[in-house]
This record gives C-alpha cells, structure tokens and sequence, in this order.
C-alpha cells in the first residue's frame, strides 16, 4: 500500500458535523531550503514572508508578470530558513524557474509527508487526548511540535474550514499509527472521517476560495480575461507593495492605478437551492457576474454563494438576481432567486480564534 | 538633485556613443562608463602584432545610419572612408572568379539566365531591405498596449508592406521566414554565385543557408545605407575603432563625460527604480537613470540580478538566443598576398569564400555538433591596401569573418582554436599559395574569446540573433521591447535592442529618445 493512501477516506458525512477528519496527503508540499529562501520567497510571493516568523503559518498567493493568481497556498516557517509551501497546483516547475539567481534548494516532498486535516470544535480536545499536551495553546497559524510514537508530531493551527481546527504533519511511517490512535482517543470526542463535499461546504461557508473552482491558474489560462488578479479575488489585503519587487509588483501597481476588471463577493441567495454556475444578472437582465463555488450552509442556514462580478457590480446593497437551474426528479426547471452581496463570512463561530482553545 | 538628473551609459559601444552623443544635444548631463581603455566596443581598431592594427571585430561598415552620420556631423568630428563601396569578388579554386557589384557582374562568368536574374534579385531584395530599413528608426509598438500611438506604429509596418504593390507583398510575405538556400535554388544555376549570395545571408549568424530565418538576415544585413549607397560596404580610414572615435568626439562635444577603464560591477537599485551603478572599484556612482549598451543577460541577469526582475522576464532573458557562431581572424603579412588568377587591384575587395551553399551548409553541420568547420566559408579583406595607417610599409594586415566556429566546442577553447587557425590557414594556401610563409603574426578569435574581449554574453555579435522571434517589438524579448526596461530608470541602448547589430547606431538613437520620451510621460 502506498503511504499517499494511508489517510483514503470514502466516508461521506453530513458537512455540519462537527468532528472531522480529512486526508490533506495529495495536496502538493514543497520544502524549500537554503540562504536565500527569505528572499526567494519574497519575490516569488505577494506579501511580505519575513513577517511570518519561525513556527508561524502565513496564507498567501504568488502570480505571474501579468499580477496573476497562479495559486494559492499555505507558507509554513518551519525553522529558521526552512520553509514549506503547500498548494492545491502542481508548482515546481514555477519554484525552479523562479529560483534562478537565488541560492535555494526547493524539493517538492508531497510524498514524504503524510498530513491529516483534523477540524472542528472538539479538535483540540481530540489532540490532547492523543497526548499532544499544551495543545490548546496554539494561537491561529501555530505550529508547534509533539512527541509521538517514538518520533515528531507536527501540528499546526491551521486548515481549510472556517472552524477551529489543526493540521496534523508526520512521517508516512507513522501515518497509520496516528490515525488509529486518533479514532481510538477520539472515540468520545466524535471523531469522524469528512469526505470532499462537507470540505467543500466547510470552505464555502469560511469564503475560502480554490483554484480551479473559483479561479483559474494564470499558467493554465489561455483567453487574457480568464485569470484573476489577487485585487479581483479579494485578496487585497495580501499585496505588500512596499516590497521592492515580487512577480506581478508592476502589474499590480497599474492594476491599483487603473482600476481591477472584477471582484469576488461572497452572496447570500434567496431560497434553496444550490446556485451552482448561475449567471448573475442586474436588476436590467444584464449578466454582470457568475457564480464559481454555492452550497445550501447548514451552518448558517442559508444558501450561500461565491462569484465573480465584473465591475463595478458587487457593491454591498447592488439588486441582484442569480439565474438558478435545478433538477427535481428529472425535471430541470429555473428560477431567479434575489441576491444579497454579504461582507465577512458565512460562519464565522469565535472558537475559530479564541486561544486557549476550548475542548467544546 | 544633480544626481538624479545625471544619466549614466554603461558601456561606449558605437550605440553607447550614439545614445550619449544624442542625449548630450538634448543638455542632458550624461556620463559614459566604458570597460576597456578605449571606446567603441565590438568597433574599436586595435593592434594585435606590433605594427599591424585591425578593426578587432567589426570589419566592414555597411549599416552606418547616414542621419546619424548627418545629425552628430561624424565628418567634421573626423570619420573619413578609406573605401566607400566595395566590391565582393566570389573566390573560385579553379576556373575564374566572380566578381559583383551591387546586382551587377563586373567580371568573370555567369550563365545569361543568372546573370539577368543576379540584377532582379538584387532589387527585389533591396526593396524589401528597404522596408526594414524603414523601420530602424522607429520604436516598435508595444504588443497588447492598445494605446493609439501603438497602432499606429503597428500600421505603419503594415502599410510599408503592402506599399511593395500586391505581387512583392506576396513575394516578402513568402519569403520573409524562410531560408536562403530554397530562395537561390530557384533563383540562380551558378554554384559559385549562389556560394556568395548565401554567405551574405548567413554572416554572422548562428544559421546555415538551410536554416529559416537566414532570409531575413540578410535583408537586415541589406538594409543599412553606408556612404549613401542601400547595401553598400564601405571601410572607414582608420579602421572600424575610427567611428566610434568620432562617434566619441561628437558625444564629447555635445557635453557628455566618456570615461575609459571604468568597469562597471553593478546596477544598483533603491526600491524599484535605478539609483547608479558601483563599479569593479567600489566606487559608486549615482544616477536617475541607467542606460545600458551591454548586451541584456549581461545587463538584467548580471548588473542588475535576477531576484531584482520577476520570474516570467528572467526566463524569457535567459532564453534570448545569443550565442554566436563567427570566428575572426586577423593576420600580420609580410606583403600582400596573391590569391590566385585575382587582378592586384581586386584583392582590395570583399573576398569570399564559399563555394557554394551546400559547402556552408556543411561547415554550419559540424558546428551545431560543437565542432569548429573542417572547411569554413570565409568573408575576407585587406584593408591595408586603402588604409596605409594599418601595417608598416609594403605590409598587410588580412581580416577575416570565419565560419563556423562555436561557443561551446566539444573540444577546449584553446584547443578548438588551434586547429581551426590551421585550418583556416590550409584553406587560405588553396586561394592564395605562399600566403602562409607571408604570416608574421596572427590571431583567431572564437566566440568564446569575442565573449571576454568585447563583454557580449555568447559573443554574438549582434548580441543575439536576429530571427523572427527576436525582432522588432519581441527584440530582446516581449514586455521590453521599447528600450524601457521592467526597472524604473533602466534602459537598454544596445544591439540586443530593435534593430539589431552592425555598426549602425539606430539602437542608440531610438533609445535616447525613449529615455526623453519617458521625461516628457513622467
């Protein structure tokens, strides 16, 4: 069996429950290493890597000439120097190509890690029940270390829910160890396996966004007006311009002088039913945006939505109207539901941050 | 605030000088930074045995701009021409030798059929040379910029084109992209003259006759107008070194600093814009902007540094093809040398060698494999017989462009360029018998050496080839075309930039004026 399988989960369950467990093994991880990480980092990313300090976690994007999105992705700063980037996308060739001129040593290790997503509000209580002592601790982006099993446990606090919740890194030999003693320890906790759709929800309801859902890799876009800039994926606030140079800086800078093509919003729809891939429309029928990513929130009881609006539409208060197809025992019928543009997110509960973490 | 208003240039190449010298006409207060203890760059005349002096890279000037020549009055600040047009006599190992002037034979023997096709060819290459011509002194339109002065620019190439009349459009159109040899095949019977017409195409270059693109390289190579004539070859008295001379003077005159033996180590930056250059002393020197002659690796990869540029500009930089494949020889006579059945007064031309295209076609072969031409064609000349100033009484110096040599031979430098020198000596006893006992001195150049001596990354000498994808508004590379660099305040002025190479300063000019153009859109 191979270690990437370790963690395969094929259980589907009910995205509002509250103790889950999910494999993060497939998702691509790069360790990249040597005396000008810091500043490869920094010209490869928006924001600014050296305010993310040895054991913290910074959420980030990194874009092309052009100042777009190429992917998003976590920076973990693992020890002084030694940094670990983990994105949904494949990414090494960019991280090579970027590389040159820089004395870096960048090894894409997706298969040498073997990491578990453990979220929700009993997640906490579940560690400690592990023996991860002081776990609580962690404040948001944390990373911290924990013996385990004869070898190193690493936690950090982060994850793709908009729930309390940690990210479990350890050596794939030891994967399966692990696992079990969660389930055995987590028992009482109401641990379970969460399949793609509740991670989906989950994500959904925290206004996280992914590639290939909610935008499409500059690398990968063939028409110009595809991709997305991080100004038009709401990720202003990661652009730091007052770094000298990073890929998009000149880009971005006109961007921020001419005004961005779109932006994303976060709706909150009348009704029901999923707004999957609707149009958006203006209170003239006039298309003014779509709908990348929309679930039913059983979080926030209410059906939300993500999209991407041309400009200027989007504006708290705009009237607008999703153009919704759905299917009732074979049936395909439509309806156009009101929109509402809703700043935040959906689910938002305060154990997400609050340090020390509760046990529930 | 002088500091800011100061221009620094590194590098006085011939567009350095240009650059500087048009810059300084405009009272702007310009300094010129040059490596080697003299000016000129790849233009320079230097001696390389005692006695005997040669145009060191750069030997014959076809391309000088005559409104440069006009505007910067090179005449009154010195530059003379030992010969205005020369001609170009195709060497034959037996049999006779042809001899060409513009599209006409002057001597020797051609089939009735070639003879009359040698004339139309000539002017329909010269037209269509003239249409690139055109565009020299213009700034290529910037791709996707969508502004109105960039369509413009984009239209004017388009109607240079269809200005041809409908049946040459086509004819260009066709012709343009792809390779001499097919265009002589079904042009002219000679061997010996399609030979020369080939090695016209291919000089230079890191392309055989077969090689696309080698049309277009010789259209560029037709289109510069030296002394007054479209495609004509001339030799300034005092060698190539005695434009940038004048060139120098007229920067000098106009108010510009020329400072020699002066290498520069470093751009240097404060936050996103220019803010001087240090030099290899550590002395630093401040500026507001930063014009750059080197070539772009050279300048974006090494003076200013990858991690100052982004991702996507580094890669299409170091993917800017620029290694060159021209060997140069110079050599020391005791006395002029007689190439067999050639009149004396002949031997003052342009003499080549290359038989016909498939032999320079084979000697291209051996070079793409990383090994020197066992038969090289060569472009020859004796510029000693109109410029006495060269050698000492009753001798010679002979330069040659040999091919092909490469950058990186199989074999070490030294070793590569021992046996092509050989070579090359053997093939030259076939043309001109005793001229290897005629040999008091001599010295080959490889690319790897024209890299060190003149500080051309891959020693290319026009900094990189001149190709469809490399020309233009994608020359060096798309995003920078304009002569602006991706760094506030930097500017490139060199061959590497639209047109290109050969000693014709339209790089430099038309970036002087995309550095006042700038002040004026600041």
């Amino acid at each position: 069996m191979r270690h990437k399988d370790h963690f395969k989960t094929a259980v589907y369950q009910t995205p509002f429950h509250p103790r889950t467990s999910f494999d993060l093994t497939p998702m691509t991880k790069h360790r990249i290493t040597g005396k000008d990480a810091l500043p490869f980092l920094n010209r490869l990313i928006t924001r600014d890597i050296a305010k993310i300090k040895p054991g913290r976690v910074g959420y980030c994007v990194w874009c092309d000439d052009n100042g777009q999105v190429i992917d998003d992705g976590t920076v973990f700063h693992l020890r002084e120097g030694d940094y670990r980037l983990c994105s949904q996308e494949r990414q090494l060739d960019w991280l090579t190509r970027s590389a040159h001129g820089f004395d870096v040593k960048i090894v894409e290790d997706t298969h040498e890690v073997a990491a578990l997503a453990l979220q929700g509000p009993t997640s906490c209580a579940v560690l400690k029940a592990i023996g991860c002592t002081g776990a609580e601790k962690l404040k948001p982006f944390d990373i911290a270390y924990f013996p385990f099993a004869d070898g190193e446990l690493m936690v950090s606090r982060t994850g793709f829910t908009g729930d309390l919740g940690y990210e479990l890194w350890i050596d794939p030999a030891r994967a399966l160890e692990l696992w079990d003693a969660l389930f055995d320890k987590g028992g009482n906790h109401g641990i379970r396996p969460m399949g793609t759709h509740a991670l989906e929800v989950a994500r959904i309801e925290a206004g996280f966004i992914q590639a290939q859902v909610d935008f499409l890799p500059a690398d990968q876009a063939i028409r110009i007006d595809r991709s997305r800039s991080p100004f038009e994926l709401d990720l202003g606030r990661l652009v730091d311009f007052s770094k000298p140079n990073f890929n998009g800086r000149r880009a971005l800078l006109e961007e921020r002088r001419r005004g961005s093509r779109y932006r994303l919003v976060r709706l909150d729809i009348e009704g029901n039913k999923p707004a999957r891939s609707a149009y958006i429309y203006d209170s003239k029928r006039n298309v003014v945006g779509t709908v990348t990513s929309a679930e039913w929130s059983p979080s926030a009881k209410s059906n939300i939505a993500l999209a991407s609006m041309h400009m200027p539409w989007g504006r708290p208060g705009d009237e607008l109207w999703a153009e919704i197809y759905y299917q009732r025992e074979l049936k395909w019928s439509r309806v156009m539901a009101r929109c509402r543009v809703v700043e935040g997110a959906f689910f938002d509960p305060p154990r997400r941050r609050a340090t020390p973490a509760a046990d529930f | 605030m002088t500091d800011r208003n100061r221009i620094i240039i590194v590098g006085a190449g011939h567009n350095g000088l240009v650059c500087a010298a048009y810059l300084a006409r405009a009272r702007r207060e310009v300094l010129v930074l040059e490596a080697s203890d003299r000016v000129g760059g790849a233009a320079i005349t230097r001696e390389f045995a005692p006695g005997f002096r040669v145009s060191a890279c750069a030997h014959i000037c076809y391309q000088l701009d005559a409104g440069i020549s006009r505007e910067l009055k090179l005449g009154a600040h010195g530059l003379k021409t030992a010969h205005a047009n020369l001609r170009t006599v195709a060497l034959a190992t037996e049999g006779d030798h042809l001899v060409l002037h513009g599209g006409r034979l002057e001597a020797g023997l051609l089939p009735d059929k070639d003879r009359a096709a040698l004339a139309d060819y000539h002017d329909r290459m010269l037209r269509f040379a003239r249409v690139l011509g055109k565009q020299h002194n213009r700034r290529p339109p910037r791709i996707g910029g969508g502004g109105r002065s960039e369509l413009i620019a984009a239209a004017m190439l388009g109607l240079d084109i269809r200005r041809l009349g409908r049946d040459p459009m086509r004819e260009f159109m066709r012709i343009a992209g792809i390779n001499i040899f097919d265009v002589l095949e079904e042009t002219f019977e000679t061997p010996l003259l399609k030979g020369a017409l080939a090695l016209d195409a291919v000089l230079g270059t890191n392309l055989g006759p077969r090689s696309n693109n080698s049309v277009l390289t010789m259209l560029h190579r037709l289109s510069g107008q030296a002394t007054g004539v479209t495609g004509g070859l001339s030799l300034p008295a005092g060698g190539m070194g005695a434009v940038s001379e004048a060139l120098a003077a007229a920067a000098r005159a106009g108010g510009a600093t020329v400072r020699t033996g002066s290498p520069v180590a470093s751009i240097t930056l404060e936050g996103d814009r220019v803010s001087g250059v240090e030099l290899e002393s550590g002395e630093k020197l401040a500026a507001g902007t930063v014009i750059s002659n080197a070539d772009p690796a050279r300048t974006l990869l090494q003076l200013v540094g990858a991690r100052h540029l982004e991702t996507g500009f580094v890669h299409r930089i170091r993917n800017f093809r620029s290694k060159g494949m021209a060997a140069k020889l110079h050599l020391a006579l005791d006395g002029l040398p007689g190439f067999a059945r050639l009149a004396a007064q002949r031997a003052g031309d342009r003499l080549v060698i290359a038989p016909d295209p498939v032999y320079i076609d084979r000697a291209f072969d051996h070079a793409k494999y990383g090994q020197c031409s066992p038969d090289p064609a060569l472009e020859i000349t004796i510029p000693s017989i109109h410029d006495r100033t060269l050698a000492p009484a009753g001798r010679h110096v002979l330069s040659a462009i040999v091919q092909y040599a490469p950058f990186d031979p199989r074999a070490s430098t030294d070793a590569a360029r021992a046996e092509f020198l050989e070579r090359t000596l053997g093939l030259l006893e076939r043309y001109a018998p005793g001229l290897r006992r005629q040999v008091v001195a001599s010295e080959l150049l490889l690319p790897a050496d024209i890299e060190r001596e003149f500080r051309i990354t891959g020693g290319h000498w026009h900094h990189g080839e001149l190709a469809l994808d490399q020309i233009l508004m994608l020359r060096p590379v798309p995003g920078a075309a304009q002569y602006a660099m991706p760094v506030d305040g930097l500017y490139l002025c060199g061959a590497g930039c639209h047109p290109g190479g050969g000693v014709m300063g339209a790089a430099g000019r038309n970036a002087a004026h995309a550095v006042l153009g700038g002040e004026r859109a600041a």
